[in-house]
């Protein structure tokens, strides 16, 4: 697929296509896919901002240069701003295709870094040589503030120009717990939200802080998604029983929409309001018991975000969906273009 | 509820334990707003262009968090929406109070810098609008959560009547002042309010640098002028959240 190498979030000329449950092919200009929806739909969106989580700085034992990505809470919930998970590369910036980045320097227990106005100290290696867990020195409104001053958002090399915060927030942004963009929800616009009150279709947010995508590293990338802090707010909850209630759709908008309601419903199919973290992940096998359909962007086999698309689809169908989205020029990244999958019935 | 008298500073209990964002929080206004807030409860983050009054603000009010950032500036706005989110965990009330004059001594339109045009709307009205775009989807997330949302700006008779030598700021503040109409009447679906409201002519070191001869005792203290403010708060909070305010989810438009 093409890379899409401009941010912006809602470009004029953004295509979906919707993959109904019988595995039936439609193309629409994806400004419209509120015309996908129905009257009593329960939508859910991921309303977490992102963090500025790259951090550029230096390794003080070696004196060498290196770039902090936050990548992920270290904690159970998305409070605790002195304690991150974090993947750490050696000299560089985005520009370099993560898969060629240089390595850190070797990196132990102990050992301090200084990020501009940040300092920290690794608490351990977490079973590969560059994710760590790290502590970051200061009261926590310090430490909002040198990442607030000196972290950039997250950026990869299809996309040349820096990305600033205004690039990345959805219009839904609120609370700053994810790493990178919870990007499906680029498709929303307050006017399309306005268009879903107008038609009758219910709208409703979690909050679920959405980890790094890519590292770079083929062993590390294979243990994405690292846990996920979620938060279910009681009025979520309540819309979801509503929804289910009287037999309507729950569309999640986004892949961590999928894994949070699905993860707070575990095995009993309720799902309930408050705080969790998502562990698990979401493939072939999975059966699931809230999400009927998902709005996602146009995933690259081999991703988790694609494994997690075969909870929906059957191989056959996601294989005809990666032709189609070839064969159409759809584009791809987080500015990309999107598919709307209907969960298709299973054979037992 | 209890009630303020005037010997004892007045405090606001219905806003106690309430994500509250002012910007220029350190003089005139928006200080007597942070204090009130304090006393009262709230969980306060105010803005502010000058480190040392911001340090020292936060240090004399225990539990506020200070941001250093000026909201004429389109890349403090991120910044400072980062750390009032990260901090408060979410927002449910901004004010938008930090305003410049335009020209001091004020002058007459035609003997206006452009410069000085420019920096009073960069100040009072895109500051205001490009800061509450950053915060719309945390107030929201308010609303939606029945806690309600209520975006105050602060206005002046300035933005209605035509006085002359205040053309900078007038025109700012009348573009503010329309600007909190519209985006009222759009945001009322989502159950967040936002409200223009002039405090009248305070006894700040703002009005002495545009009236330098004015008689104190004509003017009103800023801390009676905050409490009128929060009290409308107060008021479009309750509306919000009432049944004939935010849609609710799950119930069918």
């Amino acid at each position: 697929m093409i890379a899409a190498d401009r941010p912006v979030q809602r470009p004029a000329t953004a295509k979906l296509l919707a993959v109904d449950s019988e595995g039936r092919f439609s193309h629409i200009a994806r400004d419209h896919f509120v015309e996908l929806l129905r009257a009593g739909d329960l939508i859910v969106a991921n309303d977490a901002a992102t963090l500025p989580a790259s951090l550029p700085g230096v390794h003080v034992p070696t004196g060498k240069a290196i770039e902090a990505r936050l990548a992920g809470w270290s904690g159970s919930t998305a409070t605790d701003v002195s304690h991150f998970a974090a993947v750490i590369f050696g000299a560089g910036d985005y520009h370099t295709r993560t898969e060629h980045r240089l390595p850190p320097p070797p990196l132990a227990a102990g050992d301090r870094l200084l990020l501009g106005p940040l300092s920290a100290t690794i608490v351990s290696t977490l079973g590969h040589p560059r994710l760590v867990s790290l502590e970051l020195d200061g009261t926590w409104d310090a430490i909002w503030n040198g990442i607030a001053r000196h972290g950039r958002p997250i950026q990869y090399a299809h996309i040349a120009e820096p990305l600033a915060l205004w690039d990345v927030w959805t219009v839904l942004a609120g609370s700053p717990v994810a790493f990178e963009p919870p990007s499906a929800g680029f498709v929303l616009s307050w006017g399309i939200i306005e268009q879903l009150h107008q038609r009758g279709i219910q709208f409703a947010t979690i909050t679920h802080a959405a980890g790094i995508s890519s590292t770079g590293d083929d062993e590390l990338d294979k243990r994405l998604p690292l846990p996920e802090p979620y938060h279910i707010p009681e009025a979520t909850a309540d819309a979801i029983a509503a929804a289910r209630a009287r037999g309507a759709r729950i569309v999640a908008i986004g892949t961590t929409v999928v894994r949070a309601l699905e993860h707070a419903a575990g095995t009993e199919g309720v799902v309930r309001p408050g705080d969790g973290v998502a562990t698990q992940r979401i493939d072939n096998t999975t059966h699931l018991t809230i999400v009927d359909a998902v709005l996602t962007g146009t995933h690259e086999p081999g991703t988790s975000h694609h494994d997690l698309l075969a909870a929906f689809a059957t191989s056959a169908t996601l294989s005809r969906i990666d032709r189609e989205l070839e064969a159409h020029e759809y584009r791809t990244h987080e500015f990309g273009d999107s598919v709307f999958i209907e969960r298709q019935a299973r054979t037992p | 509820m209890p009630h303020p008298t005037t010997s004892e500073p007045p405090f606001t209990p219905a806003l106690s334990g309430l994500r509250v964002l002012v910007t220029g929080g350190t003089s005139g206004l928006g200080l007597a707003l942070v204090r009130e807030l304090v006393r009262s409860g709230a969980r306060v983050a105010f803005v502010a262009r000058g480190g040392e009054r911001v340090e020292r603000l936060t240090r004399d009010l225990a539990g506020t968090h200070g941001i250093v950032g000026d909201v004429s500036a389109k890349s403090d706005i991120h910044q400072i929406a980062l750390q009032a989110l990260g901090e408060l965990g979410g927002l449910d009330i901004v004010v938008n109070n930090a305003s410049d004059l335009g020209p001091t001594p004020l002058a007459l339109l035609g003997d206006t810098d452009c410069e000085d045009l420019e920096r009073a709307l960069a100040t009072n009205l895109v500051g205001p609008f490009r800061l509450t775009k950053a915060l719309l989807g945390a107030l929201s997330a308010s609303a939606r959560e029945g806690r309600g949302a209520v975006i105050l700006n602060v206005s002046s008779d300035a933005a209605i009547n035509a006085y002359p030598t205040w053309g900078a700021y007038s025109a700012s503040k009348a573009g503010l002042h329309h600007l909190s109409r519209i985006w009222d009447a759009e945001l009322a679906s989502e159950g967040i309010r936002v409200l223009s409201v002039d405090p009248g002519d305070m006894d700040t070191p703002m009005h002495a640098l545009a009236v330098p001869d004015a008689d104190p005792s004509t003017l009103k203290q800023p801390d009676v002028a905050a409490h009128e403010l929060l009290e409308r708060i107060v008021a479009a909070l309750k509306s919000t959240t009432s049944d004939r305010g935010a849609r609710k989810v799950g119930e069918i438009a």
